[in-house]
């Protein structure tokens, strides 16, 4: 690393981790002390779960500077097709949660190669794409489950939307209770991060959003690839619509309908991801997620009004995006 | 301009560097990349803040804060990238960000006027109602300096204009600027054409390092003189000595009626381990077309591309690299390199597959040890491997694009324009690398609009005209005249 991507690198962490403390000293004097709290901190993580795994997946396809906005109405869909399988078959346990989930990804998978199809084979921008998916899984998810939520009839899936990791060991440490989705929060973002950041595929993520023309002549697959990011964004969706599935023990069309979509974007792009592509990463969108679940935490434990809670959260994204520009100007002068 | 200086992080950009330019005179400003002939005229134009000297126009002190102060204070500036608006016309990029109005619309007709007027007063021709995206590179540039004159400028800057331009569009451009001169007109000239200097010049200022190390009148100022002063030492030769290829060297590369309809007509050719095959031809003939169809980057209509004897499918980059073709585009930042990505992984990224594990993982270590290879080898002028290649100069950006492909076992190199706005060290290097390239067995298609180039490096010569292979020359027969005749079509 030369000294200057060094220089950068310590000045987004320090600069990062300083918002965080002050953000939080702030938030936890203020609400006497409530924040700190252990159980606290635990929700703010299993409230940002679906949002951070949403955002995975919009990752690799905002570095592609691409964008999905289907990813909302997916959950949606993912959910209701898993709860109506769920209903279907006579499996139990294990086999049960693992088909149930197989299926709501291959949904989800199917959706993005829809979607990618025509950015690849006709250069159509994927806003609209997207756009045309968003609606479509939406009238989808409405069709299939008659309007109504399909609630599931087998209990299984109790431990995977609402249960603890690891219970025993949590109790006898004192610790709070892990929940599952956060375990899988994290498994996703390991696995995301290392396809990224070491492997051939994430390399080539980031040629084609940095310069597709010179991606495609050192005999990269564009489409390929790019095909790949919509069905990983898909495949995030499903794992969403899968967890919420698990929750509310039922699929609902409406879940991931409000403002899921746009704060995933949000998540991304307050992790310092760039939406003209060529850079990024997962870890990013992580803290992104977190700095806007902190956010909501906060003004709840505050007993802000929750639509004054909007018009702050917009306000700090809008912040932490200027104060990154004026960092990277600030690096390149 | 008096002692003007400039620094950024860790550079000294320019140090006490003073310029005059008095009305009607041609000033060339030569150097190699990174001497600061580029922030020199940034800082006229206003797009950049000195941070010392001061600038004088007309014997009065000014403050240029900003590319509109520059405009007003009548310095047209004509960059090497080009700034029009390429759905727009000709006249709206005229007047671009200068639209005359009537009652704060845009007066559509007082547009149209004004580009009549500046065309006419540059005595060309273009078509008014089509986007410019339409027009050739060399209209654009046209089109470019037209929008410079429209603010009436006094003082004009441009930015090494033949860059992009065939030798018959240079001439064009040549009596536009002594037109311009007649009228009074102040011009800096960047070049790094040394042929042309003396065709244009007045007066000659070389910089190196941020400082000027020569003013000269260009009468008696010899091109070898001036390369001396820019790179510090005496260049004996520009070209390396081309060993001959063996009289029984096979065939690397054979092209059969490669066509593209309209585009490439029927190109056949073939090359031989250890020849360098050069295609002169002016812009738009066809040449880039035709590289392009051997690299796989375009479809063909028909036609074959065999490399030692095996066909490539048409369209196939992937496998044309996989077969042994290396392919260094003309415009290496649109091409040729990813600018947000590092050294290490735009040196490696068509060979990605070459730095796997069996764990699927992309072994780093390997990767930088190559690339450190690379590094040395072509004394690629880095901080080091994680540097961002956008940080990096013309000449050195070029050859993080040669080392992308020397990672390879590549044997048939085909060359686009490899010394486009490159300084004339980094050129001599990339002249060398090709003589040893040629000797180590490769097959070598170099495009060039550089006819010195085309002549000092190519075994043979193929003229391309109307995308067909108008004639062909052995080296010994090759002179600048035939070659231009049968390229402008003059003789067949």
């Amino acid at each position: 690393m030369n000294d200057r991507a060094r220089v950068d690198y310590w000045v987004r962490i320090a600069g990062a981790a300083a918002f965080f403390i002050i953000l939080v000293t702030v938030v936890d004097v203020a609400s006497r002390g409530s924040f700190l709290e252990p159980s606290n901190l635990v929700r703010v993580l299993r409230q940002i779960t679906y949002n951070c795994i949403l955002g995975v997946g919009q990752t690799f396809v905002i570095i592609t500077s691409g964008i999905d906005l289907s990813v909302g109405s997916l959950v949606g869909l993912t959910g209701v097709v898993a709860a109506l399988f769920a209903n279907s078959v006579h499996l139990t346990g294990f086999p049960l949660i693992a088909s149930t989930l197989i299926v709501a990804v291959a949904v989800g998978c199917i959706a993005g190669w829809v979607n990618a199809l025509p950015v690849v084979k006709l250069n159509l921008p994927p806003f609209i794409t997207t756009l045309a998916m968003l609606e479509m899984a939406v009238g989808a998810a409405f069709i299939l489950s008659h309007g109504r939520p399909v609630a599931l009839q087998s209990p299984d899936f109790q431990n995977t939307g609402i249960g603890s990791f690891l219970g025993g060991v949590t109790a006898a440490l004192h610790l709070p209770s892990i929940p599952v989705p956060v375990v899988w929060m994290v498994a996703v973002i390991v696995v995301a991060s290392i396809l990224l950041n070491r492997t051939r595929f994430g390399r080539y993520v980031f040629a084609i959003g940095g310069n597709e023309e010179a991606a495609r002549l050192a005999g990269i697959n564009v489409v390929r690839v790019k095909t790949a990011v919509y069905m990983i964004s898909g495949a995030c969706a499903a794992i969403v619509g899968f967890l919420y599935m698990a929750l509310f023990s039922s699929g609902s069309p409406q879940t991931g309908t409000g403002d899921e979509l746009l704060e995933s974007i949000a998540a991304v792009v307050v992790g310092g991801t760039s939406l003209m592509g060529g850079r990024g990463g997962v870890i990013g969108t992580f803290f992104g997620a977190l700095l806007i679940g902190v956010l909501y935490n906060a003004m709840n434990l505050l007993n802000v009004d929750s639509y004054l809670q909007k018009v702050l959260l917009g306000a700090v994204i809008l912040l932490a995006v200027v104060l990154d520009e004026l960092r990277k100007r600030y690096l390149s002068r | 301009m008096r002692g003007i200086g400039k620094s950024f992080p860790g550079v000294r950009a320019l140090s006490d560097v003073s310029l005059e330019l008095s009305a009607g005179e041609v000033l060339v400003l030569v150097g190699e990349n990174g001497a600061g002939k580029s922030t020199l005229m940034k800082i006229l134009a206003g797009a950049l803040a000195a941070d010392e000297g001061e600038i004088l126009i007309d014997g009065a002190r000014v403050r240029i804060a900003s590319p509109q102060e520059a405009q007003r204070l009548g310095i047209g500036m004509i960059y090497q990238e080009f700034t029009l608006v390429p759905q727009l016309n000709v006249p709206a990029n005229v007047s671009l960000g200068a639209e005359p109005t009537r009652a704060g619309l845009i007066d559509a007709a007082a547009v149209r006027a004004r580009a009549h007027r500046v065309l006419d007063e540059l005595g060309l021709e273009l078509p008014f109602d089509v986007p410019v995206s339409q027009l050739s590179v060399a209209a654009q540039q046209l089109v470019e300096i037209a929008k410079a004159l429209a603010t009436s400028a006094r003082i004009l800057v441009m930015d090494e204009p033949s860059a992009a331009l065939s030798d018959r569009e240079i001439e064009r451009l040549f009596e536009i600027i002594r037109r311009l001169r007649a009228a009074g007109a102040g011009i800096v000239y960047i070049s790094h054409r040394m042929e042309e200097l003396p065709r244009i010049a007045d007066r000659v200022v070389v910089l190196r390092d941020g400082k000027v190390v020569a003013t000269r009148e260009a009468r008696g100022f010899s091109p070898d003189e001036i390369i001396a002063a820019m790179v510090g030492r005496r260049l004996d030769a520009h070209f390396p000595q081309l060993p001959e290829p063996a009289a029984d060297a096979a065939i690397r590369l054979n092209v059969r009626g490669v066509r593209r309809a309209g585009i490439v007509n029927g190109v056949s050719f073939s090359v031989r381990a250890g020849e360098i095959v050069g295609l002169a031809g002016l812009i738009g003939a066809g040449r880039t077309e035709i590289v392009r169809a051997i690299a796989g980057a375009d479809p063909v209509d028909g036609g074959e591309v065999m490399v030692d004897g095996e066909v490539l499918r048409s369209g196939r980059v992937g496998e044309a690299i996989a077969a042994g073709v290396a392919f260094i585009t003309e415009d290496r930042k649109a091409q040729g390199l990813v600018l947000a990505m590092t050294v290490r992984e735009n040196v490696t990224l068509a060979h990605l597959a070459d730095f796997v594990d069996r764990d699927l993982l992309i072994d780093l270590a390997r990767e930088r040890a190559a690339t450190v290879r690379m590094i040395d080898e072509l004394q690629i002028r880095t901080p080091g491997t994680e540097q961002f290649v956008g940080n990096l100069s013309g000449g050195t950006q070029q050859k993080v694009v040669l080392a992308k492909w020397l990672l390879g076992n590549a044997r048939v190199f085909l060359f686009d324009e490899p010394t486009r706005g490159i300084d004339v060290g980094a050129k001599s290097e990339i002249y060398k690398l090709m003589v040893e390239l040629a000797e180590h067995g490769a097959a070598i298609v170099m495009v060039s609009s550089d006819l010195p180039e085309v002549l000092g490096m190519s075994h043979r010569i193929l003229v391309v005209r109307g995308g067909r292979i108008a004639a062909e020359f052995a080296r010994a027969d090759a002179t600048p005249d035939r070659v231009i005749a049968v390229a402008t079509g003059a003789a067949a």
